[in-house]
């Protein structure tokens, strides 16, 4: 330890921070549920829990933005008042949220120098705050160019600009929400990095994630929270991955799904040098031919925005291809619109399921004909047969355990995993022939995951060919058979599963291609 | 005869008067820049014209005193952009149909207001243009740009001071932030509501304004839904411009130029029918607006209310 209480960026160093017995009611939901929690200075303490187990409603009272209906923070033993993001900011408490809170249309120095006094009064002092932010950026080693437009910086760049962000504030204390659930396992390293100096230095840093293994690597004490309250915190030497995850669910989870072994049989869906812009104009897809076979996960691994999206679109016609062609069973339906598609078989569990998935105005039992409904049993000659489409929704319902009040339920009353399990219930109980997943569990808890995972290897074992578009490593290891990289609309290269590592493939999604893994190209 | 237009006196009369028509347009149009720059759409700006409007006319016809008149314009025009606010950021109303409220609003009590209290339409000595020596002298020019009014002046610095408010000031780099990412605004402690509400009623006084240069300086006179849409082309002009401020400028000059050609073209009494001449503005604008939706995106806020609470 250092005699000085100073942090490398000058600001005074937060000891201990302690979070007493804080209660949040919201309507119907006790979201927090008498939690302590406490940080120190010069470790990362991991906060971990289920979606809805009540990380984020206490990391926001601590930051200000929510306010608690009990319980007291105390700042190096001081109870202190934080009402508001200013006045935690005013305590040295920064945050790093999950979904970037950046101003796209802004510079770097302009985002970092939003909402702050100026030293040239009611003028901007854009030079100033740049000069600051290089003098940060040398301390703690981070690159960064003040006046980049934040729209032509990386994922792990903007989350660069967030963190300086935060220490230009005088963060001593920093919450870091989901850091990783964005960026490439390079980048998750490029960041532990940060982090390490960062706790070296002597800040303390709060660590949201429900990824266990980020959380064992980085972390030196864990709290795990679930259903708004506090299972238990432990130093992170003492507890295993296991433990951790059946704290998180409330019961033993298993962590690798039974794949079982499935021949691989014929081509169902054929991808032939296919090409298309991206919603701004730009190439989405350059020359890009896969083919999936009947019972085999072919899984599409890259950082988001390198042409997934464009993909699976193209395969389920919502997205016109300039060029190549897309074979469903042999058949070329370039040219079919999305029902045409449907109509041989091809499903689709979009990635924005909230968007594309569901009408969320919609109950349940109309999202779960959307597919079908001018079909018969579920019509004829143009009229609802809503006894059908009833009893079609209680039969789903029970089948894929869909947590819903009622059939008549709006979609948007339900949770993201009950939501994703209509969907999937939709798109698998019509018996398909093949299946597009992207992100199926992107936002889902281990549960609803777990879940969703078994019904693909399920479909798998029918024979259905699949294709699992996902941003998450250990997923696509998990479930696919072959794995194909995608980085700016080119497929990289197509790894066996057996040949595939972490490693090798974060390369591949970075753009490096690899001597060892071209050999392996089939 | 149409070849009466091209007559040098007939040009200059053309160009000054398009320079004059612009005043209203930039004055209101700067103001919506500001409140759909912070991620709001006011649709109301029509009804707060002609508030404003009668508002000056009522007062410089009472007293004579035109900045009396001017001032109250502006302050009732504040006044309605307060509503307005409370009703978007507070109510979270549709932006798009609580905007047509406020017109329809503006729009019945203005004429209630002129019946009431004028009754019949009566002139009054508006702003008188103003002489500036040396400039006004200029040939051609001087008559263009330098024989106008106080308010048509002002019309045109306030195009440069908007775009140095909206990007080299602490409160424009808020007002940019807060429409394009009002969470992100949020989170480092700037008020959304409070830079909304300065950006409504900034645009309310600016409308107040705009309402008051036609029946204080250009027309003189009040009556009757005496914009006729001016205020609906201003927040169009705000799309054409690309929500900066010189690109308003760009569209309301325009817009004033062919709306001064309309005019000259009836009081020469070429013969085109006087309504196929007074739509060309309009058809203008929807070209125009075609022409240019795709080309810039605008605040991605825009017409969405804040709340906190996802």
């Amino acid at each position: 330890m250092t005699e000085s209480n100073k942090l490398p960026s000058g600001q005074t160093r937060i000891d201990s921070l302690e979070m007493l017995n804080i209660t949040k009611r919201f309507p119907g939901v006790l979201a927090s549920d008498h939690v302590n929690f406490d940080v120190k200075s010069g470790e990362v303490h991991a906060l971990l829990g289920e979606n809805g187990a009540g990380k984020s409603t206490l990391m926001k009272i601590l930051y200000g933005l929510y306010h608690p209906d009990e319980g007291e923070i105390l700042l190096n033993d001081k109870p202190v008042s934080i009402a508001s993001p200013n006045d935690s900011i005013g305590l040295g408490i920064g945050m790093i949220h999950q979904h970037f809170m950046l101003v796209p249309t802004l510079t770097v120095a302009e985002n970092v120098a939003l909402g702050l006094p100026s030293t040239r009064g009611f003028m901007t002092d854009l030079d100033q705050v740049s000069k600051r932010i290089l003098e940060l950026a040398k301390i703690y080693s981070l690159k960064i160019d003040p006046d980049a437009y934040i729209w032509q910086l990386s994922v792990g760049q903007q989350q660069r600009v967030e963190i300086i962000k935060a220490l230009y504030r005088g963060a001593a204390l920093l919450i870091l929400d989901e850091p990783t659930a964005v960026l490439t396992p390079q980048e998750v390293d490029e960041l532990f990095v940060i982090m390490r100096q960062m706790v070296k230095d002597g800040h303390g840093l709060i660590f949201i994630s429900h990824k266990l293994h980020e959380v064992v690597e980085i972390s030196n004490r864990v709290t795990v929270l679930r259903d708004g309250r506090k299972i238990g915190t432990r130093p992170t030497s003492e507890v295993t991955k296991q433990d951790l995850a059946n704290w998180m669910v409330g019961r033993e989870v298993g962590f690798i799904p039974d794949r079982g072994v499935v021949d691989r049989g014929e081509a169902r869906l054929e991808l032939n040098n296919i090409s298309c812009s991206s919603d701004r104009g730009t190439p989405g897809l350059r020359g890009v031919t896969l083919e999936v076979c009947s019972g085999e996960i072919l899984g599409i691994a890259g950082v988001s925005g390198n042409g997934q999206r464009e993909l699976a679109e193209v395969i389920a016609g919502l997205r016109k291809a300039a060029s190549g062609q897309v074979v469903l069973e042999g058949q070329d339906v370039t040219g079919l619109p999305p029902a045409a598609r449907a109509d041989r078989m091809l499903s689709y569990i979009p990635e924005e399921r909230m968007r594309d998935g569901v009408i969320r105005e919609f109950t349940v039992a109309e999202n779960m004909v959307l597919r079908e409904h001018e079909k018969r049993p579920y019509s004829r000659a143009g009229f609802l047969n809503l006894g059908k489409i009833s009893r079609h929704a209680d039969e789903l319902i029970k089948r894929f355990h869909v947590k819903t009040p009622s059939r008549d339920t709006l979609a948007k009353n339900l949770s993201g995993g009950n939501i994703q399990k209509v969907v999937l219930a939709r798109e698998i109980s019509r018996a398909p022939r093949v299946v597009i997943a992207a992100q199926p569990t992107r936002g889902l808890d281990i549960g609803a995951t777990e879940y969703v995972r078994e019904q693909l290897l399920e479909q798998r074992r029918n024979g259905v060919a699949i294709m699992l578009i996902s941003e998450d490593l250990d997923e696509i290891l998990a479930l696919s058979d072959r794995i194909a990289v995608l980085y700016e609309g080119r497929v990289m290269d197509i790894v066996p599963r057996e040949h595939a590592t972490p490693e090798k493939l974060g390369l591949l999604m970075a753009g490096v291609h690899l001597e060892e893994s071209v050999s392996v190209v089939k | 005869m149409i070849t009466d237009l091209f007559s040098t006196t007939v040009l200059i009369g053309i160009l000054a008067s398009g320079i004059r028509l612009a005043t209203p347009y930039l004055y209101a149009a700067i103001g919506e820049t500001f409140s759909q720059k912070s991620g709001v759409l006011n649709l109301g700006v029509e009804g707060q014209m002609l508030i404003g409007s009668f508002a000056a006319f009522y007062v410089a016809f009472t007293t004579g005193n035109l900045w009396l008149g001017l001032l109250v314009a502006m302050i009732v025009g504040a006044l309605m952009g307060l509503v307005m606010a409370f009703v978007t950021v507070n109510l979270h109303a549709q932006q798009g149909i609580s905007g047509i409220g406020f017109y329809l609003f503006g729009l019945g009590l203005s004429d209630l207001l002129f019946q009431r209290l004028i009754g019949n339409v009566e002139t009054i000595k508006g702003f008188e243009k103003i002489y500036i020596p040396g400039l006004s002298d200029i040939p051609g020019i001087g008559q263009i740009l330098f024989n106008q009014n106080i308010l048509v002046y002002g019309a045109y610095l306030l195009v440069p001071l908007a775009w140095f408010v909206l990007n080299k000031t602490t409160l424009g780099l808020k007002i940019r932030a807060v429409g394009e990412n009002p969470d992100a605004a949020d989170s480092l402690g700037v008020s959304v509501a409070r830079v909304r509400y300065f950006t409504i009623v900034l645009g309310g006084a600016l409308s107040g304004i705009a309402g008051a240069s036609l029946s204080i300086a250009l027309l003189n006179v009040f009556q009757q839904n005496m914009t006729s849409g001016l205020g609906f082309i201003a927040v169009a002009l705000v799309y054409f411009g690309a929500w900066k401020p010189v690109g308003v400028l760009g569209g309301a000059l325009l817009f004033s130029m062919v709306n001064s050609l309309q005019l000259w073209i009836q009081v020469l009494g070429i013969p085109i029918p006087s309504d196929i001449a007074v739509m060309m503005p309009y058809v203008l604008t929807i070209l125009v607006l075609v022409a240019t939706v795709s080309r810039v995106r605008a605040p991605s806020a825009l017409t969405k209310p804040f709340e906190r609470d996802e």
